[in-house]
């Protein structure tokens, strides 16, 4: 049975495509067969994170559109052999996705052997964003621990809650998890930023694990690496506990806290 | 964290941020899964009170609550103090 996740926000750059990058890398390194589809239409960026931007040929509104088949327009990564990437179309009309379309495609995917079907959801609560956590399972809700992302993670709750299929046919809610990412426990610490727990506590939703912000998420962008390959990456460590978390283990959070430093760096800065 | 920043602290604000969001988010939550009716009756409502009372909008509550199975829209209007003459 394939289980269907999908990563979403509200607001635009918290990190959902970066999310998305690294869960989808993270099951497949476990052996996990993962597709990871772009639902973001005419904003196409999944690609260019999982570095297989030249090699998009055909994207999911063809699909949906007939013009070509699933397998056609799955790109296999280069890294693992389980991992696939189904690219937004760069079109500008938005209605190109149907209810009906999305559905087929992801039944074929789950009907393909895929283990877990990741949907990147595009920002905002849109037509994309809507039919992207329309057939989901789970919810990876992603928040920075900042005053406009958090009451837009609670508005997508909301809608998790009840513009679903599992919601709207009755059935067991989405399981709904929160991620932080942009962390910083330094400034955490000083009583500049949202804890966790304050998150936590206003959301009123456990947490799936803690992202810290780190530079590496941009050159690992800029390299179209996942951010979770880099294992020097303190992010890479806070994704592949989340992966863990997915997968039910239970793992305490890390990098919560601020790293203690000695005093050099402490008087000259670091 | 250098020397310098020993004298140019930003004040803590995080909890300032927690208070407005516990009060945003308990707000839109009572309203969630209203009738997407309700701002506008709210609005005509209070075009109407306002056309035999002074009131100021602020006074005028209206909710959406569930008793016994029934939706239960409920107006509660606080009237401003009556001028008694002589």
């Amino acid at each position: 049975m394939a289980e269907i996740i999908v990563v979403t926000s509200g607001k635009g750059g918290v990190g959902k495509t970066t999310t998305s990058a690294s869960i989808a890398c993270g099951l497949a390194r476990r052996g996990k067969r993962v597709a990871v589809v772009d639902f973001d239409i005419g904003l196409r960026n999944l690609d260019l994170i999982m570095g297989c931007e030249r090699r998009v040929v055909y994207d999911f509104v063809n699909v949906i559109q007939g013009d070509c088949t699933l397998k056609q327009a799955l790109i296999k990564d280069k890294r693992f052999d389980t991992l696939f990437v189904l690219a937004a179309s760069q079109t500008r009309d938005k209605d190109a996705l149907s209810s009906e379309g999305v559905h087929r495609v992801l039944e074929e995917l789950a009907n393909d052997g895929f283990d877990y079907i990741i949907c990147d959801s595009p920002a905002g609560i849109e037509k994309g964003a809507h039919l992207a956590m329309y057939f989901a399972d789970r919810a990876v809700v992603v928040v920075n621990p900042e005053i406009s992302s958090v009451r837009d993670s609670d508005r997508i709750l909301g809608l998790l809650a009840s513009k679903t299929a599992r919601a709207e046919q009755g059935k067991e809610r989405v399981k709904e998890h929160l991620l932080l990412t942009r962390y910083n426990p330094r400034r955490v610490a000083s009583g500049e930023m949202l804890s966790v727990e304050d998150v936590k506590e206003i959301l009123g939703l456990d947490v799936i694990g803690v992202v810290p912000e780190s530079p590496d998420v941009l050159s690992a962008s800029n390299a179209g690496t996942p951010v979770i390959l880099n294992d020097a990456s303190d992010a890479s460590r806070a994704y592949e506990d989340t992966v863990a978390r997915l997968l039910g283990e239970e793992v305490p959070l890390r990098f919560t806290m601020e790293a203690k430093k000695g005093f050099f760096a402490r008087m000259f800065g670091g | 964290m250098g020397l310098l920043s020993l004298f140019r602290k930003t004040p803590p604000s995080a909890n300032l941020a927690k208070e407005r969001l516990r009060i945003i988010v308990a707000q839109e939550r009572s309203v969630r899964g209203a009738p997407d009716y309700l701002p506008l009756l709210r609005r005509e409502l209070l075009e109407v009170i306002h056309k035999y009372v002074n009131v100021d909008p602020a006074a005028v509550q209206i909710s959406l609550g569930k008793e016994d199975g029934h939706d239960v829209l409920e107006l509660s209007v606080s009237l401003p103090e009556a001028k008694r003459d002589g």
